[in-house]
C-alpha cells in the first residue's frame, strides 16, 4: 500500500477531504480526484501556464505544487469563477473578443487575467502582456487575449 | 509525470525542521517547490523523505534594520519584488526578484529555495554575490552566517550541511551614492539566466570609487570579476571606460578556473562573448547612460 496523507482543501468554496499520496500533484488532485478537468496539463514543466489556478489569493502553477501543500488552502479553478451561471467580466470578454482558439490555454489565461486586473484595475496592453509571460497560447492568439483582458478591465471600471 | 514515492513530513518550526533533517539523512526540504518538484518529477532527485517547511512562520517576512535587509528564507520572489521597503532600500533586489520566471512562478518560488538549489542559471546567486549578501544557516549545534559567494560552491552544490537549513538572507541597504543593476540574457521560455551580470558601483560624482561585479549563468557558480572591479575603481565612468573595464572579464573567467557552460540553447563560446556585454549593460543602466 502506498503511504497517504489526509488533506482538506477548500476548492471553489467547497471543502474537500481526501487521502492522497504525497507525490500527487495539485493538478492531478483537481482533475482526477475532484473531476475538475477545466484545469489543463500542458508542458508539465511550469512554463506554459495551462494549469494555473488561484491558491490563497495568488496564481500558482498546479503542476508544480504537491496536493499536500494545498492542505488547508483556498483554491479557485476555472469552474469556480461563474456564479449561478453568470460568467465573470473576464470570461465574458474572452467570449466577446474571441480570446481563444483551441481553448487549451484558456482556463489558465482567464485565471491569470483575473489576477492581473485585481492587482491593477486599469492595465496597459504592455502590462497585460507582462502579466501573461507565464501563459502560452500555442495557437498564438495573443492579440485577442490581450484585447479581452483590456475589455474586461474597462467593463469592471464601468466603462 | 510523477515523482518517485516519498514520505511526507511537515515541520512546524525551525527546530522541528532541524530535528527531522537529523533523523532522516538524505531528506529534502520543500518550500515553494519550484526547484525541487521539477527535479523529483524528472527523477533527478529521489528523496525517501520530504520535509515541508512551507508552514514555518519563523522563516517568513522581510525586516530592515541597521542597514541590513533581512529576508526570511520563505519570502517569495513576488513578495520581494512588490515590497515597497525593499524597493526603497535596495532597488536591485526588487528588480531582480521581478525578473525571475513569470508571475505564477514568482508567487511560489522562494529566495531560500532558489539559493539552496544553486542552479547555475539562478539570478539570485549572481545578484546576491555582487551585493555582498550573506545567508544564515541553522543546524543542530547552532547557527552560522556565510557570504552567498562562499555558500554557492558549484553547480547544484552549496555549503549547506545535510542537517542545516537556510533561515535568513541578509542584504546591505544601498548607500545614497551606490548604484546597482543586473542585466541578463534570459531563456525565452523559462526566463532563467543564460548569462547574467550584476554590478554595484559606489560613485563620487562621475567617478567610481569602488565596484563589485559578478557574472553567472555561464559558470557553475557566480564568478566575482576582480579584474573588472579593479579597472572600474578610481575611474570616471564613460561609455569608453566601461567598455575597457568589461573587456577584462575574460581574465576573471580564466582566473576562476571554471568550465564555461554550453548547451543546445547557447554554446560556451557564445556565452563568453555575451557576458561582458551584459556587465556593460548593467553598468550603463546603473549610471544612467542607458535605460531598460
Amino acid at each position: 500500500m502506498p503511504n497517504t496523507v489526509p488533506i482538506t482543501v477548500n476548492v471553489n468554496g467547497r471543502s474537500h477531504s481526501a487521502d492522497v499520496e504525497p507525490r500527487t500533484l495539485l493538478v492531478h488532485f483537481l482533475r482526477e480526484t475532484l473531476n475538475l478537468t477545466g484545469t489543463k496539463i500542458g508542458c508539465d514543466t511550469s512554463q506554459c501556464g495551462a494549469c494555473v489556478v488561484k491558491m490563497n489569493g495568488v496564481t500558482v502553477k498546479s503542476c508544480t505544487a504537491f496536493a499536500v501543500q494545498a492542505d488547508g488552502a483556498d483554491v479557485t479553478t476555472i469552474e469556480g469563477l461563474a456564479q449561478d451561471g453568470n460568467l465573470t467580466a473576464v470570461q465574458e470578454a474572452f467570449w466577446d473578443h474571441h480570446g481563444l482558439q483551441c481553448g487549451y490555454c484558456t482556463a489558465g489565461m482567464i485565471i491569470s487575467v483575473t489576477e492581473i486586473i485585481e492587482r491593477n484595475p486599469n492595465p496597459s496592453a504592455e502590462e497585460v502582456r507582462a502579466g501573461l509571460e507565464g501563459n502560452m497560447c500555442r495557437c498564438t492568439g495573443y492579440n485577442n487575449i490581450v484585447k479581452a483582458a483590456l475589455a474586461a478591465a474597462a467593463a469592471q471600471q464601468g466603462g | 509525470m510523477f515523482a518517485a514515492e516519498f514520505e511526507y513530513r511537515k515541520a512546524g518550526s525551525i527546530a522541528d525542521a532541524v530535528r527531522l533533517l537529523s533523523e532522516n539523512p538524505g531528506a529534502k526540504l520543500l518550500a515553494g517547490g519550484h526547484s525541487l518538484i521539477p527535479l523529483m518529477r524528472f527523477r533527478l532527485a529521489r528523496p525517501e523523505v520530504v520535509i515541508d517547511i512551507g508552514g514555518i512562520d519563523g522563516l517568513r517576512g522581510i525586516r530592515i534594520s541597521d542597514g541590513s535587509i533581512n529576508i526570511g528564507a520563505l519570502a517569495t520572489h513576488a513578495e520581494i519584488a512588490n515590497s515597497a521597503d525593499v524597493q526603497q532600500a535596495n532597488g536591485l533586489l526588487a528588480e531582480a526578484a521581478g525578473g525571475i520566471g513569470d508571475p505564477a512562478v514568482r508567487n511560489r518560488g522562494t529566495i531560500g529555495g532558489n539559493l539552496a538549489h544553486a542552479d547555475p542559471a539562478s539570478d539570485w546567486a549572481t545578484v546576491l554575490t555582487a551585493l555582498g549578501a550573506t545567508v544564515s544557516l541553522q543546524g543542530p549545534s547552532g547557527s552560522r552566517t556565510i557570504a552567498v559567494g562562499d555558500f554557492v560552491e558549484d553547480a547544484f552544490a552549496t555549503a549547506l550541511a545535510e542537517d542545516e537549513l537556510i533561515t535568513t538572507v541578509s542584504v546591505p541597504v544601498l548607500a545614497a551614492n551606490q548604484r546597482a543593476e543586473y542585466a541578463k540574457m534570459a531563456h525565452p521560455a523559462s526566463f532563467y539566466a543564460v548569462v547574467g551580470g550584476a554590478v554595484v558601483v559606489t560613485m563620487d560624482g562621475d567617478r567610481c570609487t569602488a565596484a563589485s561585479v559578478a557574472v553567472g549563468g555561464l559558470t557553475p557558480r557566480p564568478v566575482k570579476a576582480a579584474a573588472v572591479e579593479q579597472a572600474l575603481s578610481g575611474t570616471t565612468l564613460t561609455m569608453d571606460s566601461i567598455a575597457d573595464a568589461t573587456s577584462r572579464l575574460s581574465e576573471d573567467l580564466s582566473a576562476a578556473g571554471v568550465d564555461i557552460i554550453g548547451d543546445v540553447y547557447a554554446s560556451a563560446d557564445f556565452r563568453s562573448q555575451v557576458a561582458p556585454v551584459e556587465v556593460k549593460h548593467a553598468l550603463l543602466h546603473a549610471i544612467g547612460l542607458a535605460h531598460h
